[in-house]
């Protein structure tokens, strides 16, 4: 189940990260809690249905542009599917 | 500071031992705590702070029922303020549309609804008290209110042929999780143990069911299925570990390492009034006792999965085998299993009685267990 490209993710609903003064960042989630390091940070952050799959790709290409875009469009899906099976994304259209 | 003591990662918070319902697996201990011994609000909005300084990422505010205390509100704000995760364990009796909202406005994340069946019949006997209806209510309000749902069903021999039916009523509502965690067998339901445990068969049949609800419902809810232990080749990690992740404050604020631990005799609770969190966590006598490895005994001792299950529960140990130190008799491997087989079997031989809600055939009674109920504490 990849993401559409298209479609806009956001956290669905009991799911947000804590407060930018508490560190490290986390994505909090009903009885379970995912620590975040510098690109699953990006990519969550981003998770406010107002940026599509493909924006998301195409920020983090720049942000880590040593990185081959390629493994960064792969490793961003597989990260996006990741949260999906945890239940904690929606995608809208 | 002993830094080898991981942070504590969710604070359990019994605001109440007082509930609506009577339910016949209650995890609360058979010594009730009165109202008249609950900590204050002013008292708990410290105890969230020292909790979130302490690493602590989520409270759970469960009971007994929470809703019971009227300053919830209170709570929830101040737990919220103090930045932690703020998780609403409730039967959803004491509940209007109102309160909902101001639950809501005042931060609250999360909201885990509890079922005792997805027929009313079922559900009531269960509870003790006609309290179905009004959950179903909830589930429309909480809807309506966009606030982030478990339904959470304690499945037994009674319904676990019902899951189907518990799947249909998530469906149908706002759920994104479903928890079907089978009873674990201390306090009440260990009382009652005789006529909750399931058959092999109807385990068996359960997590064929459940494999496949899970693959047709990713992406849209999580379905969550704890079994019964005693059905299990080897015991649960039990809270994570003793003193590794949780912490449970009881109504009057004794801070416990697990919800049972009460029934182990020679441990020492500390109080949230005289100490601080932190130093509960990392010095009080009950933390350290089951902490690490030096407690244990063969065959823990030197198994390759000590560090997986930290020798399985110790209240289950103290309760199955006279010693909380012991292997839990669950495992495979524990000197006592065949105990826990001899329980498995009586359990396999005695008929499963009829389900509440079907017809009984002609001429012949239902057959209704005996159940020992728990009471509301004065």
């Amino acid at each position: 189940m990849t993401p559409e490209l298209h479609s806009f993710p956001r956290l669905a609903p009991g799911c947000r990260l804590n407060e930018k003064t508490q560190q490290p960042r986390t994505l909090l989630m009903p009885e379970r809690a995912l620590r975040l390091n510098g690109p699953s940070l990006e990519i969550v952050e981003r998770c406010d249905g107002q940026h599509t799959v493909q924006q998301i790709i195409v920020d983090l290409q720049k942000i880590y542009s040593k990185a081959e875009p390629h493994k960064v469009e792969q490793d961003i899906l597989g990260y996006l599917t990741l949260l999906q099976k945890e239940r904690a994304l929606d995608f809208a259209l | 500071m002993t830094s080898t003591i991981p942070n504590p990662l969710a604070l359990i918070a019994e605001l109440t031992h007082r509930c609506p319902l009577h339910c016949v697996y209650c995890s609360n201990p058979l010594e009730l705590q009165s109202r008249t011994s609950e900590l204050s609000a002013e008292i708990w909005s410290r105890v969230f702070k020292e909790a979130a300084e302490a690493g602590v990422l989520q409270a759970d505010f469960t009971g007994g029922e929470p809703l019971a205390r009227p300053d919830i509100v209170t709570l929830v704000r101040a737990a919220r303020s103090a930045g932690l995760y703020v998780n609403l364990i409730s039967s959803g009796l004491p509940l209007d549309e109102a309160k909902l909202a101001a639950l809501v406005e005042a931060g609250l994340d999360h909201f885990q609804l509890s079922f005792q069946g997805a027929r009313e019949e079922t559900a009531n006997e269960i509870s003790g008290t006609k309290s179905h209806a009004q959950k179903l209510r909830v589930l429309d309000w909480l809807r309506q209110h966009r606030v982030a749902v478990t339904l959470n069903f304690v499945i037994h021999r009674r319904n676990i042929d019902q899951l189907e039916e518990m799947l249909a009523l998530a469906e149908s509502s706002c759920a994104t999780r479903i928890e079907f965690a089978n009873v674990q067998y201390y306090g009440w339901a260990f009382a009652n143990r005789e006529n909750l445990l399931p058959t092999r068969v109807q385990l068996d049949q359960s997590l064929t069911l459940i494999k496949r609800e899970q693959e047709r419902l990713q992406g849209r809810i999580r379905v969550e299925y704890v079994v019964s232990d005693y059905y299990a080749k080897y015991p649960k990690p039990c809270m994570g570990g003793w003193g590794r992740k949780l912490m449970v404050i009881t109504p009057s604020g004794d801070a416990l390492p697990c919800h049972a631990a009460q029934v182990i005799s020679g441990l020492a609770f500390e109080n949230v009034k005289d100490r601080s969190l932190r130093e509960i966590w990392e010095h009080s006598a009950a933390f350290q006792k089951f902490r690490g490895e030096a407690w244990m005994q063969e065959p823990c001792k030197t198994c390759d999965r000590r560090e997986l299950d930290f020798g399985g529960c110790r209240c289950q140990a103290l309760l199955l085998a006279g010693d909380a130190a012991a292997t839990d008799p669950v495992c495979c491997l524990a000197p006592l299993r065949p105990k826990v087989d001899a329980i498995l079997a009586a359990a396999n031989l005695a008929p499963v009685s009829a389900a509440a809600g079907l017809a009984p055939p002609a001429n012949e009674p239902v057959t209704r267990p005996s159940w020992l109920y728990r009471p509301n504490p004065s």
